[in-house]
């Protein structure tokens, strides 16, 4: 790929730049797709349904009592502020270290971090007790408060996400605007808005080539901080397990695990369903993010030793008990199987070549996801859980999510889900300028062809 | 007949001192205190600002505390009682788990049965040490976790010690019962069932009523009743006199039944703190239990069911019940 770059014509190159165009427009979806749309929002709708009980009934209809106050809406909350650090990971660092191969999969992760972020904010209003009062956080906030500091870094987060997703998109929902036949009405003027008269000028590229720097230098201190934030809600705390100052780069280090087997995952699904982006999604492709994986998993594991083992060598009152409850106690099939199918397995598996194929990736990405809610669920409930108290009802002690938590937690993945199809459904999600500019197309020629169609 | 008269003292003793507080409250203008300062001394006719704004004149009996604690502003309620620095004392030595402190708190707050501001917990320090029995409320830290974390300022610090919530700001975020260590704070999961009469009162921090749903509440050391010269309910319910409220300023605590200094009380019986390590800095002192009134199992034996199943593993663990 690399060794050709110098090498391209103009007129391959111009053939190039349309075949990208043909290949990574954006296509209708066929029956699997428009089934997984209606399971998406039949999922989210009732979500929405819930949550409608839950304001008029309170907060009653969970599982959480005095005792287990948070529940599955705050692990939930920290999943999705995980998954959302992968948006930095890929566009941003990536991006500055120069990483020739990522820019087939930024527009992937960023996506994939809009979504979570967004939902982080409203996860965290479902779990409020008095949503209807969240100016209070405007008119009264008080910066003393770690969760002011939550509010102010998430909402930056999602507005930086949100420009870094959309600045490099531009070309594209113009190309879309331009060549897309035969669509309804209100999605030529959704193109025609968004792209903000968009002209193809090499300026308006050199302007949004700016902006992605200038995003992506600001965009790494959020993002470390909206995960260190996150943790400090605990940390905070003088709860066992949560009483810990190695909780920020825990939580850093577990969120680029996660977020990367979610742009993993992506990538697989989206080869999967559109053959025609194999050629872009390429096996070097997941090779590449199986060594990052990896990387990555080692360094979760340095942090999740210090996290438990040397607790655990002290045995210091409280915190031993809550060890011994994650160890061997109530909670530790789920915390032993999270730690070997979220970590220790991928580690090893994706050591391998033959692991880093996509098929394993997938599943491996997969395992990595669905252990990581799950290790999210082990971070946040048994750290009130088991404090030595007597008087508390039995029902209390063991929490355990209601089918109406259930529901609205659902509901809001589903929603991220959703968020994502449509963004597949309606914008290139493979942006071709950059992966001509990848491929050795010179810049000049991409500015002055890729906007042509390929009509003639 | 003599206990009588001590216990008459020592009412006098705190009221006298309460209403010097009050008169002090007087002075920075606020018509409600006004009106309790002359309760407290007198209980006769008091004359109060109507919501139409004439002045009336009603019997002090027919006032109740809360409409009472209404007419103090948001400002009032959050700045304290000047002068004041309240504190409590437990003498754990006394404690038999009689249950009267929790019931007069509930009907106080108008309260239902499964929320306990106040609890008694069943402690165990060591494995082979016996159990004792322990109240538990707010400890009004001096360096409130719950305070820090509060990204409203619902929840807030007064200058008289108390650490009280206004529910009608609280956003429920529960972030403040992640960070009291005591888990004292307890949330109104559903809509609270509200009796009749206290339906329309205006709500005030100092008096947690009414209740509303999706909020935190907690023991708020009834500073309406030390506006009126009263002592907590819980203070004033327990039949065996376990609790002690005062004012540290003053240097002195009350059961009811007699006035101690407080320093020197602490002193005598090497008061202690609950998790002093945490560094919170509680306003609630612990005389230990030692030379018990009474065996523990006198707290157990009459309790209904339910709130035997909280203490039963304690007590087979401590050979005092019979492993079924
Ligand atoms: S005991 Fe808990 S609720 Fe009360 S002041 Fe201390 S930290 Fe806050
Ligand atoms: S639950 Fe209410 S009082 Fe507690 S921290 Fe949140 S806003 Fe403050
Ligand atoms: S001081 Fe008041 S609120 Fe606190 S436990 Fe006693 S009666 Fe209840």
């Amino acid at each position: 790929m690399e060794e050709n770059k110098k090498a391209i014509n103009e007129t391959e190159a111009v053939a190039m730049l349309h075949q990208f165009n043909e290949d990574l427009l954006p296509k209708k979806f066929g029956k699997i797709g428009k089934a997984w749309v209606a399971l998406l929002c039949a999922v989210f709708l009732l979500g929405v349904y819930c949550y409608i009980i839950q304001l008029r009934r309170g907060l009653v209809i969970t599982g959480m009592r005095d005792f287990v106050f948070w529940g599955i809406y705050i692990s939930n909350f920290v999943f999705f502020v995980a998954i959302s650090l992968v948006g930095s990971l890929v566009t941003a660092i990536l991006y500055l270290l120069k990483v020739s191969w990522r820019a087939p999969l930024t527009r992937l992760s960023e996506i994939i971090a809009v979504a979570a972020i967004i939902f982080a904010g409203l996860i965290i209003i479902v779990d409020m007790g008095r949503p209807d009062r969240v100016v209070n956080m405007v008119l009264h906030g008080r910066i003393q408060s770690p969760i002011i500091w939550d509010v102010m870094v998430v909402s930056t987060y999602m507005v930086l996400s949100i420009l870094l997703l959309y600045f490099p998109l531009l070309p594209g929902i113009s190309f879309c605007r331009d060549h897309l036949k035969g669509i309804p009405k209100w999605q030529k003027r959704m193109y025609t808005i968004l792209s903000l008269g968009w002209k193809n000028k090499p300026e308006q590229y050199k302007l949004v080539k700016k902006a992605i720097t200038i995003l992506s230098v600001m965009i790494i201190p959020v993002a470390l901080c909206i995960h260190t934030v996150t943790s400090w809600l605990f940390a905070s705390t003088y709860r066992p397990g949560w009483d810990s100052t190695n909780f920020g780069a825990y939580f850093v280090s577990g969120a680029f695990l996660v977020g990367s087997g979610g742009v993993v995952a992506g990538m697989y699904l989206l080869r999967r369903f559109n053959p025609s982006y194999e050629k872009y999604l390429t096996n070097t492709h997941f090779d590449r993010m199986g060594k990052l994986l990896v990387l990555l998993a080692v360094v979760y594991a340095y942090f999740s030793i210090n996290e438990y083992l040397i607790p655990a060598y002290k045995m210091k009152g409280e915190e031993a008990h809550h060890l011994h409850e994650l160890f061997t106690g109530y909670y530790a099939p789920m915390f032993w199987s999270v730690q070997f199918f979220g970590m220790i397995l991928p580690i090893i598996v994706l050591l391998f070549k033959r692991g880093r194929r996509p098929f394993p990736m997938f599943i491996m990405a997969v395992l990595v996801i669905v252990c990581a809610w799950f290790k999210r669920y082990l971070i946040v409930i048994p750290s009130m859980s088991f404090l030595p108290v007597q008087e508390i009802p039995e029902a209390w002690k063991h929490y355990s999510p209601t089918l109406m938590e259930w529901a609205i937690t659902g509901g809001s993945l589903a929603g991220a889900l959703l968020v994502i199809t449509f963004f597949i459904r309606y914008f290139p999600i493979i942006s071709v300028w950059e992966v001509a500019e990848e491929k050795g197309v010179s810049t000049d020629i991409i500015y002055k062809h890729l906007h042509e169609g390929n009509e003639k | 007949m003599k206990q009588e008269e001590i216990n008459d003292k020592g009412r006098r003793d705190f009221l006298k001192t309460a209403a010097i507080a009050t008169i002090a409250t007087t002075a920075c203008g606020s018509l409600a205190c006004s009106c309790s300062s002359k309760k407290a001394a007198v209980a006769e006719k008091v004359r109060l600002l109507s919501p139409d704004g004439e002045i009336v004149e009603i019997d002090s009996v027919y006032l109740n505390h809360h409409e009472n604690m209404a007419v103090l502003s948001k400002h009032e309620q959050r700045m304290g009682i000047p002068g004041k620095k309240f504190v409590m004392v437990v003498d754990l030595a006394r404690c038999k788990n009689a249950r009267k402190c929790v019931t007069a708190c509930q009907k106080w707050h108008y309260r239902p049965e499964e929320t306990e501001w106040l609890t008694v917990k069943l402690m165990k320090d060591s494995d082979k040490a016996a159990p004792y029995w322990f109240p538990k409320q707010c400890f009004h830290c001096d360096n409130p976790p719950c305070v820090k974390v509060c990204p409203v300022n619902a929840t807030f610090k007064r200058q008289d010690g108390l650490v009280l919530i206004d529910n009608e700001r609280c956003i429920g975020c529960k972030f403040c019962m992640a960070a009291c260590p005591y888990s004292t704070r307890v949330f109104n999961w559903s809509d609270p069932e509200i009796p009749f009469d206290i339906k329309d009162l205006p709500y005030s921090a100092e008096t947690g009523v009414p209740a509303r749903v999706g909020t935190v509440e907690k023991c708020d050391f009834c500073p309406d009743r030390a506006r009126e010269g009263l002592l907590p309910p819980c203070v004033e319910a327990c039949p065996n006199g376990v609790f002690y409220f005062g004012d540290e300023n003053e240097d002195t605590v009350s059961n009811g039944d007699e006035t101690l200094s407080f320093s020197q009380l602490i002193k005598d019986r090497s008061a202690y703190r609950f998790q002093e390590e945490l560094g919170t800095k509680p306003r609630v002192y612990y005389l230990p239990p030692k030379d018990r009134q009474f065996p523990v199992e006198r707290g157990y034996e009459n309790l209904p069911d339910k709130l035997k199943a909280r203490f039963k593993d304690v007590m087979e663990e401590s050979h005092l019940l019979e492993k079924k």
